[in-house]
């Protein structure tokens, strides 16, 4: 029955609509008739590790240390390694057409999205995101090159990159296709999106507007030898997106004895502002920075800014911490500051967008239970310095291989 | 020298030197009394940590980005001395600017503004054509910085005309009868500038009617953007405009000004230049550090107003980009800044009144 219902609502599907950066003569029509496959599969994981091996040939890969990562992960080691956490006698198979919708404000993410579809054994129908990135066109034309692979042939069938205008009915049709919808961005774009309904047993993975921070421990920092890599890492958490990716930090919360934190602050935020130098910021994010300031002095108390260099890095000092303060925020380097007694504060104020919490001089003891001990709802990873932007097939809390697969037990 | 004492003398007399002193001791107390009247303000002087004991100069004195204004009501004096409220043109989707007036700031608004107006138009009152529909001051709702503008430009005009009808179609009949009328006395018309160029140069063109404005003066404003995208520059507008009703090319002067400064407009001059008078300044900021940018240097326009008394406005950071050309050195004489606004930062908001219109015919 819904093969057949696929087949009408297809032929309401106006092609013209779409466009296809991948492949050349889509087949969409076809899609509903394909079969999943099982997750990891070889034919997945050599699709995937030989696009990482033409993506690491690319000499255009050089300029885009996101699409680097992208291709670092897909290396065959890393996905074999990820493949052990499902190495049991259960079968999981692919739910069948996983619609994925990725945030327009950040080029890499909708290739995860893809790579997390693949795995699981999908075929995957993939809206890039609207702005024009060339890392998009970078991954897209490597992916052409491996599907033009004889042995990779297949995924011209099981694959697609479309663009289409949003006002379209497009979303709706693809929504009314798709075993699951994965949907990355805004909690408007989600509600937006929401609005196309699913078939009865279809469900969503959102993927919405979170909150990130960082916490140091000053103890430990001001023994810190190497600050050069630590303000990389750092860079990468938060300036590499104009810290506009949901994972990267907008308020860093201090430990430790008062004098440790007075000068782990000018170490750190020093090597921080010589690697900010080479921050290419617009002119816009400076009146927002301002804007920003300014509208948080008026709506929370004992607010200061440090006074900055330049306009590229502020610190707003907070001298108590309020549990909107997830509210005050700015992107390409707006940080609030807060020197907390102990961990345990943050109970205070993270709630459910809390996403990541990125650490510094920490041990993994010390912050599994601050976890336990406070039950958060909110704060889905916790990964040091310098990782916020790593992927894992384990995303704001969902499994995404056991979200995308179907388990059938045998007895 | 205080404000009243700038109401006998030339709007554009004072040279470097005289302004500083006049705008530092006027913009510093501005900025004590807003601090004293406002809460708001003074949180947010404080989050950035103003210390009145370091500043030497209006140039040190902190600005607000002009979108505070759609996100808080910021008043410094009690509300029962509010006698009037102007709000920013905005479409439904934007936020608008609200502008609390006291008695004594409206007041200075009007007086500014005809001392500001009068140095190019006369004097004297002359019939005044307005190159606009009536309705845009009729209909409430579209009552906003365009019809604010009309109303306080009306004030030179002895008579009034408006020569567009409700549908924005040019009213010919009338304003032949109009200039018959009035063929031996000069016209002051008033317009905002993607209007005009849509609904009376178009039209003019388009049906051949070339009546004869070589007396007239003619101002208008409200922003470049729409014409720029049909790549109309400054001096193509007044071309055009000259070959179709052979007003002066130094008789168009644009305007550069904003809801939350009103009176304090910048005028431009005779040689295309737009001026910043006694009353007001222009600094150009650069988006790296805020620091002061050099003459010829691009960036934000911060305008400083000695009106605004019961509005923190005195000293706006504005979204749009601008470059000084010079100071006390303009061919027209006049003495002040000279400069000129390039145009609406990356990303802004589509603001100013007459460009709000314009997004229809995008």
């Amino acid at each position: 029955m819904l093969k057949l219902e696929a087949v009408v609502i297809l032929m309401q599907l106006n092609l013209t609509e779409i466009t296809f950066l991948l492949p050349q003569d889509a087949e969409l029509d076809k899609v509903r008739d394909l079969d999943p496959d099982e997750i990891f599969s070889d034919l997945s994981v050599g699709f995937l590790s030989t696009l990482s091996s033409v993506l690491a040939k690319n000499q255009l890969i050089r300029r885009y240390p996101d699409v680097a990562t992208f291709a670092f992960f897909c290396r065959k080691a890393n996905i074999l390694a990820n493949k052990k956490r499902y190495e049991d006698d259960i079968i999981r198979l692919g739910r069948g057409i996983v619609f994925h919708i990725a945030p327009s404000n950040v080029p890499v993410n909708f290739a995860y999205s893809m790579v997390a579809g693949i795995l699981s054994g999908n075929i995957n129908i993939v809206r890039v995101p609207s702005e024009r990135f060339e890392q998009v066109d970078l991954i897209s034309s490597s992916i052409k090159q491996v599907t033009d692979l004889p042995e990779f042939a297949i995924f011209k069938k099981r694959l697609f990159l479309v663009r289409y205008d949003r006002q379209s009915s497009v979303t709706t049709i693809l929504s009314s296709l798709c075993d699951v919808r994965v949907i990355w961005g805004g909690d408007d774009t989600i509600d937006q999106i929401r609005q196309s309904s699913l078939p009865p047993r279809s469900y969503d993975i959102t993927f919405a507007d979170r909150y990130s921070l960082a916490v140091i421990n000053a103890d430990a920092l001001i023994v810190e030898t190497n600050f050069d890599k630590l303000a990389e890492g750092f860079y990468n958490d938060t300036y590499l997106f104009d810290q506009n990716a949901c994972s990267a930090p907008r308020l860093v919360i201090w430990t430790g004895k008062k004098e440790n934190i007075i000068k782990g602050k000018n170490m750190f935020w020093g090597a921080v502002e010589k690697r900010v130098e080479q921050y290419n910021m617009s002119s816009i994010l400076t009146m927002d920075k301002l804007s920003a300031l300014y509208w948080q002095s008026t709506q929370c108390e004992g607010i200061q800014r440090v006074t900055p260099k330049d306009n590229k890095l502020w610190r707003i000092h907070i001298s108590n911490i309020s549990p909107d303060i997830d509210k005050f925020r700015c992107a390409g380097g707006y940080f609030l500051e807060y020197e907390a007694d102990s961990l345990n504060e943050l109970k205070e104020i993270v709630n459910r967008k809390y996403q990541t919490l990125a650490y510094y001089g920490y041990s993994r003891k010390e912050l599994s239970d601050f976890m336990k001990f406070n039950r958060l709802n909110g704060i889905d990873r916790i990964v040091p310095f310098g990782k916020t932007t790593d992927f894992s097939l384990v995303w704001d809390g969902y499994d995404l291989i056991r979200s995308l697969s179907r388990e059938c037990p045998i007895d | 020298m205080d404000i009243e004492d700038l109401m006998n003398i030339n709007p554009y007399l004072l040279d470097k030197n005289d302004k500083e002193k006049l705008l530092t001791q006027g913009l510093v107390g501005l900025t004590r009394k807003h601090y004293a009247g406002s809460v708001h303000y003074k949180q947010m002087m404080d989050a950035i940590g103003l210390d009145f004991s370091k500043i030497k100069s209006y140039y040190d004195l902190p600005f607000l980005p002009v979108r505070m204004f759609k996100e808080l009501e910021l008043v410094s004096v009690p509300k029962e001395e509010i006698v009037k409220t102007l709000t920013s043109s905005g479409t439904t989707n934007q936020q608008v600017s609200k502008i609390f007036l006291d008695r004594e700031t409206s007041s200075l608004q009007t007086k500014v503004l005809t001392k500001i107006v009068s140095d190019f138009v006369g004097k004297k009152r002359v019939p005044m054509l307005i190159l606009d529909s009536s309705s845009v001051i009729k209909n409430r709702e579209m009552f906003s910085a365009r019809g604010a503008g009309i109303l306080g430009f009306s004030m030179f005009g002895s008579q009034r005309m408006y020569a567009l009808d409700e549908h924005m179609q040019l009213d010919i009949e009338g304003v032949k009868n109009f200039l018959d009328a009035h063929k031996a006395e000069p016209i002051f018309m008033f317009g905002f500038t993607f209007i005009i160029w849509q609904h009376f140069y178009k039209e003019l063109e388009r049906i051949g009617y070339y009546p004869d404005l070589s007396k007239t003066v003619l101002i208008h404003g409200g922003g470049w953007k729409k014409l720029l995208n049909e790549s109309v520059v400054p001096d193509e507008f007044k071309k055009r405009l000259n070959v179709v009703c052979g007003i002066g090319i130094d008789h168009i002067h644009d305007y550069y000004g904003m809801v939350e400064q009103t009176g304090t407009i910048y005028m431009e001059c005779e040689v295309g230049h737009l001026h910043a008078s006694n009353y007001s300044d222009v600094i150009i900021r650069r988006p790296l550090d805020f620091s002061v940018a050099d003459f010829g240097e691009k960036g934000f326009i911060e305008v400083v107003s000695l009106l605004p008394q019961s509005y923190p406005g005195h000293i706006l950071l504005t979204e749009d980009e601008g470059v000084v050309l010079g100071e006390d050195d303009c061919p027209c004489n006049r003495k002040g800044k000279y400069f000129k606004v390039i145009g609406r930062i990356r990303n802004a908001e589509i603001r100013g009144c007459s460009d709000t219109y314009a997004t229809q015919f995008n």
